[in-house]
């Protein structure tokens, strides 16, 4: 393996990698606290910037979705630390319930969508100004 | 040609010959497949909020939620992660794209947004980003490495509890005085106002008919007395009849 001259180099890049600890070393909750965060960033983000209704939903998956992988983690025996308390299964089933509530919230918020559509012919939601005094 | 394949070869033999350097019993591979699963996850979520095409925006988004189906599993949690490849990819992400593929218009598949929201946007999501990762990595129990503890299927202990039943062991840690309930009640609301939302839902989106009424019916309901008319109206929606009504001095009122 070591005929290749690129070899050694990358053999000590992944040996800087295995320093850092990213790969040997077990996952903890905080790892998943940086999954969720970044989800619930980025729905965040999606929510204010885009102006498809359609994206906006989307975003508002994606911060439920953040929120779901904080509650696996807390409730995750696997990954409990030593002497650490975790949620169990209260975790779990809260999580379960975001998912049913994501799914009807989705399902009402897309008959508006569409109903706006029917009645203004866009989903600009800068066009939805019928309210503004 | 040759260059071609090399080009095509090179992505895909890059990663292997790095795994190949490695010492193999080093590797933790819950660790790695955690990394694959986080990477896939999170680029796709900022893939949605870059794309200003709504039909990639959706195809981002599927990924990234099956790569959180893979988190789901890697933390043991089997049934919520199936639960989220059904319900959430199978059934939400679909109803979403039958959104697009209604309201998906030549001029509104790709509405930009202006740069200067976009920069903004920016800031304050890193600023947000910014405080949560700090409170993340501030307490020191949620740092310590984990167990690794073998978990129990999750399929039984999660219906029971939905029946108002626990059959799980208390959590680790927790103090065995504690109160568990039954998850009996949230159940049953949660039922009902997924009933009371989906009709409500059907109800919002149901097909009108918006027809106009035609000139023989418009003709028939101005020469005749007001009892015809709204024989010649039933499809007629409620303002058309009061419009055409209005026109007509001794109209129905």
């Amino acid at each position: 393996m070591n005929h290749f001259p690129f070899v050694d180099g990358m053999q000590s890049a992944m040996g800087a990698v295995l320093a850092v600890g990213l790969i040997d070393s077990p996952v903890s909750v905080a790892h998943y606290l940086v999954v969720g965060a970044v989800l619930f960033t980025a729905g965040v983000v999606c929510m204010t910037v885009k102006r498809n209704a359609l994206g906006v939903l989307m975003g508002i998956e994606l911060v439920l979705n953040g929120a779901n992988v904080n509650f696996v983690a807390f409730s995750s025996p696997y990954l409990r630390g030593e002497g650490a308390v975790s949620l169990g299964l209260d975790g779990q089933v809260i999580a379960l319930f975001v998912i049913l509530l994501a799914a009807a919230e989705a399902a009402v918020a897309l008959a508006i969508t569409l109903n706006f559509y029917n009645n203004h012919a866009t989903v600009d939601i800068d066009r939805a100004d019928d309210l503004k005094g | 040609m040759m260059p071609a394949t090399l080009s095509l070869a090179l992505p895909l033999a890059l990663p292997l010959a790095l795994l190949m350097t490695l010492p193999l019993a080093a590797i933790n591979w819950h660790t790695l497949l955690f990394l694959l699963f986080a990477v896939v996850a999170c680029a796709c979520a900022v893939a949605v909020v870059l794309a200003d095409n709504v039909v990639r925006m959706a195809f981002y988004l599927v990924l990234s939620l099956g790569a959180t189906a893979g988190l789901f599993f890697l933390a043991g949690a089997e049934f919520l992660g199936a639960m989220q490849l059904m319900i959430y990819v199978g059934g939400t992400l679909v109803l979403l794209v039958f959104g697009v593929m209604l309201t998906a218009q030549s001029p509104f598949v790709a509405i930009k947004t202006s740069t200067g929201d976009r920069v903004l946007a920016g800031m304050v999501g890193a600023a947000l980003l910014a405080v949560l990762l700090q409170s993340a990595f501030r307490v020191e129990a949620w740092q310590l490495p984990a167990v690794g503890a073998v978990t129990a299927p999750t399929a039984t202990p999660l219906g029971m509890a939905l029946l108002g039943v626990r059959v799980d062991a208390p959590a680790a840690g927790a103090p065995e005085t504690a109160v568990r309930s039954g998850y009996l009640l949230p159940f049953e609301i949660v039922s009902v106002h997924l009933l009371v939302v989906l009709v409500g839902a059907a109800y919002l989106a149901r097909a009108k008919r918006r027809r106009t009424p035609r000139a023989i019916d418009v003709a028939a309901s101005s020469s005749s007395p007001p009892s015809s008319s709204s024989s010649g109206g039933v499809a007629a929606t409620a303002r058309e009849a009061s419009s055409s009504s209005a026109l007509v001095p001794g109209g129905r009122r």
